[in-house]
């Protein structure tokens, strides 16, 4: 896996919110077609790196990189570096004004300069992938919890990122719905899209995941594959987390 | 699917008691509503009044000059309400947006609403009206109609921009968040995900400004626009009868009335299909 391409990279990523360090140094790198796990108790940095890693937080030190090249150096157009990075939100934030299809095709009309007819039928592909196809012309707060976050994550993929953050968009979710927006996930993984993930799904990191990386304080304290890391883990914070969910 | 025993129960209580509260409303309203009328029309004056404010007679004659001079209240609201909202957006955006190739506009901005948010309108009327056509400036506007619109967008716009602003800046960060996540520029998040939302909310005090602007019309009287306040004025001060100026008053009223229906209507339209009809 290491053998593919470098899509994104964090180096000595610190960020501080008035006196908390949140993030002490992170290093990351995740590779082209890789699927990445972020895992860590509350308030470890999980959510905070994601956002270090689209540039909605600036870093206070360090830098991220978007395959050769540095986006947290300021003269970067950041609205070119984000349709390259798709990032979806615990809390949804699908556009309530919008309907479902032009919540979708927004961006890449406006963006990318899309013919409506295009991005229409790219959001209706991508509608039917997520399984929603009939709901193009509902507004999301008539959709359930799930069925949002799945309109979110076909929203990010319309406008065909390179690498795709997503920010443990099953938290908000009952057990009944976290499987059908992890299975939209799944499939992002058969099609070698890079994706990095903070999650408490622990069943999910295990099966899907390339790597799952453990954070805590701030740090990136232990990584590896998920058999390693979730299944014999070296250090005692590692043990520790993980045994309040074998337990 | 025939209904349980249980909830056939329920009905009949539900049915029973919405009758009860019905009755009992109808009563009370009547008791209150009679009891008024009553006092006022035994009240001693009560025949004087009637012939000086509600003379039916009197009205019919005053109700085709006062109703076309309304007709001017009409146009003047109109025309100035789409260049108040024109004012407004613009300069509610340059106070929220933080380009520094702006600043000074900003400055201006605020300047701006600060100074004729605190002038009163009437003021604003007499200045603008006297003042501008003073100046003897070329190309500036010296019909009444224009000076009268001029001044009112001016008052007005600085009310608008900051209830326009206050919506703005209510939408949720996350909104702002999850535009620019996807690509937008801050100025396409701010015209296509945030100013529908900031409108949407601030259309109740929208349409509250609006109502007033309407009423406002009739501050133009004092720069010798003959609206429907002066033309009843002039026949009431000619027949010495107030019959007209109650005429001006009812035809305000109705105006408003169907702003507020057409803003009522906006709004459940909205919420119905963003909910999915579940509102």
């Amino acid at each position: 896996m290491s053998a593919a391409p470098v899509v994104l990279r964090a180096e000595g990523v610190r960020k501080s919110f008035g006196s908390t360090e949140v993030l002490r140094g992170i290093d990351l790198t995740v590779h082209e077609g890789e699927v990445v796990c972020l895992i860590g108790a509350s308030g470890s940095g999980k959510s905070t790196l994601l956002n270090c890693l689209d540039l909605l937080v600036e870093v206070d030190d360090g830098s991220v990189w978007l395959g050769d090249r540095e986006i947290t150096d300021p003269r970067v157009d950041v609205d070119l570096v984000r349709r390259d990075i798709g990032i979806v939100f615990q809390a949804y934030n699908l556009f309530p004004h919008l309907s479902v299809l032009r919540n979708l095709t927004l961006a890449p009309t406006t963006v990318l300069g899309r013919s409506r007819d295009e991005a229409t039928a790219l959001a209706t592909s991508l509608l039917d992938r997520v399984g929603l196809a009939d709901k193009a012309s509902a507004y999301p707060d008539a959709l359930s919890g799930g069925q949002q976050q799945r309109v979110a994550l076909a929203r990010a993929l319309a406008m065909g990122p390179r690498v795709l953050l997503l920010d443990e968009i099953t938290s908000a979710l009952d057990p009944m719905l976290v499987g059908e927006v992890l299975d939209v996930v799944r499939g992002l993984r058969e099609d070698g899209l890079a994706v990095v993930m903070a999650t408490h799904e622990m069943g999910f990191a295990r099966e899907a995941a390339d790597r799952v990386v453990f954070m805590a304080d701030g740090t990136i304290v232990e990584e590896g594959p998920p058999q390693q890391v979730l299944d014999a883990p070296r250090d005692p914070r590692t043990q520790a987390f993980l045994a309040r969910f074998t337990g | 699917m025939t209904p349980s025993a249980r909830q056939v129960e329920r009905q009949r209580y539900r049915r029973r008691r919405a009758l009860l509260r019905g009755a009992v409303a109808a009563v009370s309203t009547v008791l209150v509503l009679g009891i008024l009328l009553a006092v006022v029309l035994t009240a001693p004056g009560w025949d004087r009044v009637q012939r000086t404010y509600f003379d039916w007679q009197d009205a019919k004659d005053s109700i085709r000059p006062v109703g076309e001079a309304f007709w001017l209240n009409i146009r003047l609201f109109v025309v100035a309400e789409v260049i108040i909202l024109v004012i407004a957006l613009v300069v509610a955006i340059l106070r929220v947006v933080p380009s520094p190739a702006l600043a000074p506009l900003r400055l201006l901005a605020t300047v701006y609403t600060d100074v004729f948010r605190g002038t009163p309108t009437l003021l604003v009327v007499l200045l603008v009206g006297f003042g501008v056509p003073a100046l003897n400036l070329s190309g500036v506007p010296t019909s009444l109609f224009w000076l009268g619109v001029t001044a009112l967008s001016l008052s007005y716009g600085a009310y608008v921009a900051e209830v326009i602003r206050a919506g703005i800046l209510s939408v949720h960060p996350s909104q702002w968040n999850s535009g620019r996540a996807l690509g937008l520029s801050y100025g396409r998040t701010l015209r296509h995900v945030v100013l529908p939302q900031a409108l949407r909310r601030v259309t109740p005090p929208l349409l509250n400004d609006f109502v007033s602007l309407q009423k406002d019309t009739a501050l133009l009287s004092v720069i010798g626009l003959v609206e429907s306040l002066r033309a009843a004025n002039i026949i009431s001060q000619r027949e010495f009868i107030f019959t007209p100026l109650v005429v001006a008053a009812v035809l305000f009223i109705a105006a408003t009335i169907v702003l507020a229906r057409l803003a009522d209507w906006l709004t459940v339209r909205a919420m119905r299909r963003e909910s999915g009809g579940r509102a």
